[in-house]
C-alpha cells in the first residue's frame, strides 16, 4: 500500500467501480437535514491558536463535569477513581511494542501483559478462557450472540427486558446483517427481575438468553436458574455485566452457570473519558468453546531454550486468516485500556478489589436511604451493588433537569434510556461509587427534596 | 472398492453405497501440522463442491468441500483428540467423514490414482 494521498483520476476509478456520481453519493444514507452543506454559520474559517484555545476555555466552562458536582450517573458508565501510579506504569517503554504483536520477539511486554489481563478477566468473570478485549460491552454482548449461534446452530435471540438497551440496540442493529431474530423486551418496575417471565420466552428454537447482572435497574438476580432452563432447551445463557467492580462482591456469573460472560470493563483502569474508548470484556466458561470465540487470544509458551514466553494464539479464527469465514470481523483489541484496566486491577489486588467493592455499596446504601426520606420517592429494588431505582411520581427526565440546574448530576433517568415508553417514565437510575462522598449524597437529597415539593 | 481423487486433493473411497472421504497426503503435506479439524454433523445433507469440514494447520485454515453429493452417515470422531492423525495417516486412519452417493454419475468426472499423481507432479 502506498501512503500517498489519491489523485482525482484515482477516486473517479473507483467510484465508477461502485456506481457513484460523486463523493457525496455515498452519504445519501445520512438524511439531508443532518448534512453540512456549506460553512458552519458563526464559525470563522480562520483564528490564531490563541484565539482558539481562549474560545475553547470559555466554551469548556459551561460543562458541568462528572468531577465538579455531586454525581450519581451510572447505567452502564461509571466514575470511578483511577490513580495516578496507572497512568505513570502505562507509559512505561515495556509496553510501547508493537500495537498489532504479531512478532513475538519484540512484543513480550505487551503479550505479557495481555496473557495477564485474560487471567484477570477469566477470573473475575468465572470463566475458564477470556480473549484481549473487545470494543467495548455493547459490541461484546453482540459478537457473544453471534458466537452462540454459531456454537448452536439456531439464531432465535431472547433479550432480558433489563438489558441495557443501548447494548440491545447494538445487538439488534448487527443482526439486520444475519439471520439472527431478536426477541427484545422491556424492564418491568418491580423489586426483582422476572426470571419467571424470561424463562417462559426460551423454546426449542432459542440460540442463546441474554441477562445483564447487576441488570440495568441495578438488581441482582442468581442466574443459576436461567442458565437451568436455557441448558435445558439446548440454548446457552449470556450474561452481560456493566459494572466489573460489582464482581469484587457477588458472585461471577460463570459461577451461576453462564456459557458465555461479556462486559464493559470503563470501571477499572479506563475513567469516563467523554464515553469512549472504553474495553470490551469477553470470556466463556468452558473452553470447549474456545475456537468459537472472536478476537484475539494470547498464550503461553516456551521458547526453543525452553523459557517462558507469549505468542498470539489460534489466530486460525481471526480474519487476517480465515478471511470472510472468520469468527469475527475484529482483527484487533482494546489494547492500551486493557493494559490500563490490568494494571489497575493488579495494583487493587483482589483483597482491594473486595474492599472496593464494599465500599461502593456502603455509599449505595447511605444514598438508598437518604432518597428513602424524601416524599415522593421510592426505592424500588430488593437489592442492588452500587446503583438501584427509584421512582419520583413524576416524568424523571424533568426532575433530572431540574436538579443539573441546581449543580446536582443526579441520575440516568430511564425516559432517556427507553424514550416514549410510559410506564418507565418516572424512574431513575442512581450510581454512588467510592469517589461519592457523604456531602455528595446529602446534596442530592437536599435538592430532591427541593425540586420535588 | 474403488479409490478416487478430486482436483481439491481430496480422497473418496467408494464401498457399497458409502464414501469415505479424506484429505490427500499431497494436500496435508501442503497443509503443514493439522491442529484441528472440524467435522461435519451426521445427517447433515451436502452438495458437489460445497463446504463439508474445516481443516486447520499452524499456518492456514481450509475448507474441506463434499467431493459428491449425499448425507453425511459418520464423523471420525478420533480427529477431535488427534487431528495430527491427518498428517500421519491421511489416506487411512485420518479419514474425514462417511456419507452416501446420491448421485454415482458424480464419480465419473473424478481422477484415479494414477491421474492424480500426474496432477500433483504437474503442480
Amino acid at each position: 500500500m502506498r501512503y500517498l494521498p489519491l489523485t482525482d483520476t484515482d477516486r473517479s476509478a473507483m467510484l465508477a467501480k461502485v456506481g457513484a456520481s460523486s463523493i457525496d453519493d455515498l452519504f445519501v444514507d445520512v438524511p439531508e437535514e443532518a448534512r453540512l452543506s456549506g460553512p458552519i454559520a458563526g464559525l470563522p474559517m480562520h483564528a490564531s491558536e490563541m484565539a482558539v484555545e481562549k474560545h475553547m476555555r470559555a466554551l469548556s466552562k459551561k460543562n458541568l463535569a462528572a468531577a465538579d458536582a455531586p454525581f450519581f450517573l451510572g447505567a452502564g458508565a461509571y466514575r470511578h477513581h483511577v490513580p495516578a501510579s496507572v497512568d505513570h506504569i502505562i507509559q512505561r517503554g515495556e509496553f510501547l511494542t508493537a500495537y498489532t504483536p504479531y512478532q513475538p520477539e519484540i512484543a513480550q511486554g505487551t503479550l505479557q501483559m495481555l496473557f495477564e489481563f485474560q487471567t484477570q478477566v477469566a477470573r473475575l468473570y468465572g470463566c475458564e478462557v477470556a480473549n484481549a478485549s473487545m470494543y467495548d460491552g455493547s459490541t461484546a454482548c453482540w459478537e457473544a450472540v453471534a458466537m452462540a449461534a454459531r456454537i448452536t446452530k439456531r439464531d432465535r435471540v431472547v433479550l432480558s427486558g433489563a438489558l441495557h438497551p443501548h447494548y440491545a440496540e447494538v445487538v439488534k442493529t448487527m443482526a439486520k446483517f444475519t439471520k439472527d431474530e431478536i426477541a427484545d423486551a422491556q424492564p418491568s418496575i418491580q423489586p426483582e427481575a422476572d426470571l419467571e417471565g424470561l424463562i417462559a420466552r426460551i423454546d426449542e428454537t432459542t440460540s442463546c438468553v441474554v441477562v445483564q447482572y447487576p441488570d440495568i435497574l441495578g438488581r441482582i438476580s442468581d442466574l443459576s436458574a436461567i442458565a437451568e432452563a436455557a441448558h435445558a432447551k439446548g440454548a446457552l445463557l449470556i450474561a452481560v455485566n456493566t459494572e466489573p467492580v460489582a464482581l469484587g462482591a457477588i458472585k461471577s456469573p460463570g459461577e451461576l452457570g453462564a456459557d458465555i460472560v461479556v462486559g464493559e470493563g470503563q470501571s477499572i483502569g479506563v475513567g469516563l473519558q467523554f464515553g469512549g474508548p472504553y474495553l470490551g470484556l469477553f470470556a466463556v466458561r468452558d473452553k470447549k468453546h474456545v475456537r468459537q470465540m472472536p478476537g484475539r487470544l494470547c498464550g503461553e509458551t516456551v521458547d526453543a531454550e525452553g523459557k517462558r514466553g507469549f505468542v498470539l494464539t489460534l489466530s486460525t479464527r481471526e480474519q487476517h486468516i480465515r478471511r470472510e469465514k472468520a469468527t469475527s470481523n475484529i482483527c484487533t483489541n482494546s489494547g492500551l485500556c486493557a493494559l490500563a484496566f490490568s494494571v489497575h486491577l493488579s495494583l487493587l489486588g483482589e483483597k482491594g478489589l473486595r474492599q472496593l467493592a464494599a465500599e461502593n455499596h456502603r455509599l449505595a446504601c447511605l444514598t438508598a436511604d437518604r432518597l428513602a426520606r424524601v416524599p415522593g420517592v421510592s426505592v424500588l429494588n430488593a437489592n442492588f451493588f452500587n446503583e438501584f431505582t427509584v421512582t419520583l411520581g413524576q416524568d424523571a427526565r424533568v426532575v433530572v433537569r431540574k436538579l443539573a440546574a441546581r449543580g446536582v448530576l443526579a441520575g440516568v433517568s430511564l425516559g432517556r434510556l427507553f424514550p416514549g415508553v410510559e410506564a418507565l417514565a418516572n424512574a431513575m437510575v442512581v450510581a454512588t461509587t467510592e469517589t461519592t462522598t457523604e456531602e455528595d449524597i446529602e446534596a442530592l437529597g437536599a435538592a430532591l427534596e427541593e425540586v420535588l415539593s | 472398492m474403488a479409490r478416487y481423487f478430486t482436483d481439491e486433493h481430496e480422497w473418496i473411497d467408494l464401498e457399497g453405497d458409502l464414501a469415505t472421504v479424506g484429505i490427500t497426503d499431497y494436500a496435508q503435506g501442503q497443509l503443514g501440522d493439522i491442529v484441528f479439524v472440524e467435522l461435519p454433523e451426521v445427517g447433515k445433507m451436502v452438495e458437489k463442491g460445497g463446504e463439508a469440514a474445516v481443516v486447520e494447520s499452524v499456518k492456514a485454515a481450509s475448507d474441506v468441500y463434499a467431493p459428491i453429493t449425499g448425507e453425511v452417515m459418520e464423523a471420525n470422531a478420533a480427529l477431535e483428540d488427534d487431528p495430527a492423525l491427518v498428517n500421519t495417516s491421511p489416506e487411512e486412519d485420518g479419514w474425514f467423514f462417511r456419507m452416501t452417493v446420491a448421485d454415482k454419475s458424480e464419480l465419473d468426472g473424478l481422477m484415479d490414482a494414477k491421474a492424480y499423481k500426474a496432477f500433483c507432479d504437474a503442480l
